[in-house]
């Protein structure tokens, strides 16, 4: 029975892997850049779907609304605005595509020997809800995290020994300065696009 | 067997497909029947009748009558067009809208997924139809319905914002994203809605309305499907059955959003007395000899209550589409820039300080209520004093 | 444990490696925003998956809703120089991008 839910849940992970995994692909070979953005779209997706499987419901909600619903619009729109004919396929020299495969291949062994090697100090959150103790969702986690209040318990392993470095950890304060960095940066960003973006006299073509 | 059928098989396989059936089809019959309402409500706004002719008096039949022609016709997609995105951007639009009904509780304990992060996943679902759209108007092969592709998108995007930001101070107000628990918080009387726990709420359950019109591109704020160069915007070059799953989309959309303002705002499944509680209805869950919930009876009445009030806030879509006249696309992104993000933002600031002034909740509830009073008597001044013949003034104007 | 940590980081490692050939070989400006996005989201599964499955707790997500938010304003950024180089030379390819070699 419970080897049949664990193929179940594997299954699943399986399918939004494989998404992913297709679409970014697709997205490198593809040479049209508008179907590299639908590409995109669907990896997105996909990587949306696999934080609702790891158990990070709010993250994956904000990944769909501003990734899938904000950046993906702005990125079509790049296109849309910036595309006249010969520059939605503009093709690269094969020559080109051996060097980067070649890159891609090094690096991708690269990685993988290091996450192959390296000792992970593994343990499964499960239930990631129960952090605090009582029954509290990610939202109320990460809500006290951003206002500097990091949690207070953590799981603790067979001998006793606290398993995370949270709450009684007085380097752990919490992302407070963070949070209001951004959102003063955001307010920069949004300022300097506009700027960057107001409407000027088009430039003739030259050649 | 038996075992394998009752912990792996039922709650993983057969119960999200049965679920997934149940909405599918649940949204599809809701759809021929918005059809059918549209096509009356216009007619009688518009002083006509509407369709009389199939299925009897009141044109019962006359969707299904459509829907059949829809899909007998020709199968057309322009030769500039290109094929795989024109195929493929119906359904980005359809599962956008689709998949929102998912964490929608149509009852006490008749949710399909009772998620922590309901509201929120709503509107996140509810966002990935604005890149179906462009998509549409890109694919379709002809630089007008680009264009009307994009200021739709513009249009939907931008109003995106204040609409989630309006929800900001009903979550403020229930503590919760929890569709499910915000609804069974405002179990009791009228005063128990979360419309009226404070003066903030009331406001944001308007602008709510008013960005959520806009947000599913309906009327007033249509003007990029109807500008007159524009054919018919990004779907100009859809015919048929593409089109048809598009329209659907269009009305599942504007019912998702009725169904947050009514859970998250005006009650969700309770209606304004308590008389599923006068008639005994509830029973004891947790053991401590007091009803606590509603027994099945008490839950169909709280359906009927909620798909009741669905029904009413897209009657007044329906109602203020067919009144208002268009808005043209500068003022729909002025009105969204420089009004409506404004107030929502105030709102979100006095929905944070208000319980900090007002220490108890039934001091909350008079503000709610003194509010409402407040805007009803404003609307009911503006109303009274507009002079019956503004259309004659216009004789006297000097200019 | 229903997928190891590793099976996690390699699907993040191979998004990590299609964004970078992305951003190598394309010739269209947005191509190369398009491959940066991949590689941020790459990084973003990674931090989630540490969040389920390493002591490093909720941190991650924080994380990873900073790796959300902030790719996006680098996007709009990214978007409007683009914009404003397609408006100059009216042409978006990154080869013809070389006036401050002479």
């Amino acid at each position: 029975m419970e080897r049949l839910q664990e193929i179940w849940l594997q299954s699943l992970f399986g399918f939004m892997a494989l998404t992913t995994v297709v679409c970014s692909i697709a997205v490198v070979v593809t040479q049209n850049v508008v179907r590299a953005a639908v590409w995109l779209l669907f990896a997105l997706s996909g990587t949306a779907g696999l934080f609702f499987l790891l158990g990070a419901d709010f993250v994956g909600a904000t990944q769909l609304l501003i990734y899938v619903g904000g950046t993906m619009i702005l990125v079509i729109f790049g296109v849309m605005l910036t595309a006249r004919g010969p520059f939605v396929s503009m093709k690269t020299q094969s020559g080109e595509w051996t060097l980067a495969a070649l890159v891609g291949v090094a690096l991708f062994g690269i990685v993988a020997a290091v996450v192959w090697s390296t000792k992970w100090p593994t343990m499964d959150w499960g239930d990631t809800s129960k952090i605090r103790g009582e029954n509290s969702p990610t939202t109320v986690q990460l809500g006290l995290e951003f206002l500097g209040i990091p949690p207070q318990e953590s799981p603790k392993d067979a001998a006793g020994t606290p398993l995370a470095r949270l709450g009684r950890d007085p380097a752990n304060i919490g992302y407070l300065l963070p949070f209001e960095i951004v959102s003063v940066h955001l307010l920069v960003v949004l300022i300097g696009a506009a700027y960057l973006a107001r409407a000027k006299r088009r430039k003739a073509a030259t050649s | 067997m038996i075992e394998t059928l009752k912990t792996v098989i039922w709650p993983f396989i057969l119960w999200p497909l049965l679920m997934s059936f149940a909405i599918m089809v649940f949204f599809q019959l809701q759809a021929i029947i918005f059809v059918w309402l549209e096509r009356k409500v216009s007619g009688r706004i518009q002083d006509r009748l509407g369709p009389t002719r199939v299925g009897g008096k009141f044109g019962w039949l006359q969707t299904i009558a459509d829907g059949v022609k829809l899909l007998l016709k020709e199968d057309l997609i322009p030769a500039d067009a290109d094929r795989p995105l024109f195929r493929i951007a119906p359904y980005i639009v359809l599962c956008g809208a689709f998949a929102a009904f998912v964490v929608v509780p149509f009852s006490f304990g008749w949710v399909a997924e009772n998620l922590n992060i309901a509201v929120f996943f709503m509107l996140a679902v509810m966002s990935v139809e604005v890149f179906g759209v462009i998509l549409a108007g890109y694919a379709s092969g002809s630089k007008w319905a680009l264009f009307g592709g994009m200021r739709e998108a513009a249009q939907v995007v931008s109003y995106e914002v204040p609409m989630a930001m309006n929800l900001v101070p009903a979550v403020m107000a229930a503590g919760t994203m929890n569709m499910h628990k915000v609804s069974e918080m405002q179990s009791g009387w009228i005063w128990d809605w979360n419309c009226f726990h404070d003066p903030f709420t009331f406001f944001a359950a308007i602008v709510y309305l008013v960005c959520a019109t806009a947000s599913v591109k309906r009327a007033p704020f249509d003007l990029a499907e109807a500008e007159s160069e524009l054919v018919a915007g990004f779907h100009t070059e859809y015919s048929g059955f593409r089109w048809l799953i598009f329209f659907m989309a269009e009305y599942a959309s504007m019912l998702a959003v009725s169904w947050i303002a009514t859970i998250m705002f005006w009650g969700g499944w309770n209606g304004p007395l308590p008389v599923t509680q006068w008639l005994g209805l509830w029973i004891d869950t947790n053991g401590d000899k007091l009803p606590d919930a509603p027994g099945f009876l008490a839950q169909v009445i709280g359906f009927l209550n909620f798909i009741a009030k669905g029904y009413t806030l897209i009657f007044v879509m329906m109602w203020i589409r067919w009144t208002l006249p268009r808005i043209r696309i500068d003022q729909v992104m002025k009105l969204c820039l420089k009004y409506l993000l404004p107030i929502t933002c105030l709102l979100i600031l006095g929905a944070g300080v208000w319980p900090l002034m007002i220490q108890t909740e039934r001091g909350g509830k008079v503000g709610g209520f003194a509010a409402a009073a407040i805007a009803f008597a404003i609307l009911i001044i503006g109303i009274v004093t507009t002079p019956k013949s503004a259309a004659h003034g216009r004789r006297e104007r000097v200019y | 444990m229903i997928v190891s940590l590793e099976t996690m980081l390699l699907v993040g490692a191979i998004m990590f490696v299609c964004g970078v050939v992305t951003m190598a070989t394309k010739r269209n400006a947005v191509g190369v925003l398009i491959g940066a996005e991949l590689v941020l989201n790459a990084s973003n599964l990674n931090f989630v998956a540490f969040a389920r499955y390493t002591p490093f707790g909720i941190d991650g997500q924080a994380f990873a809703l900073f790796g959300i938010v902030l790719p996006a304003a680098e996007a709009a950024i990214a978007l409007a120089i683009i914009l404003n180089f397609y408006n100059n030379h009216m042409t978006v390819d990154v080869d013809k991008a070389n006036e401050l070699k002479q």
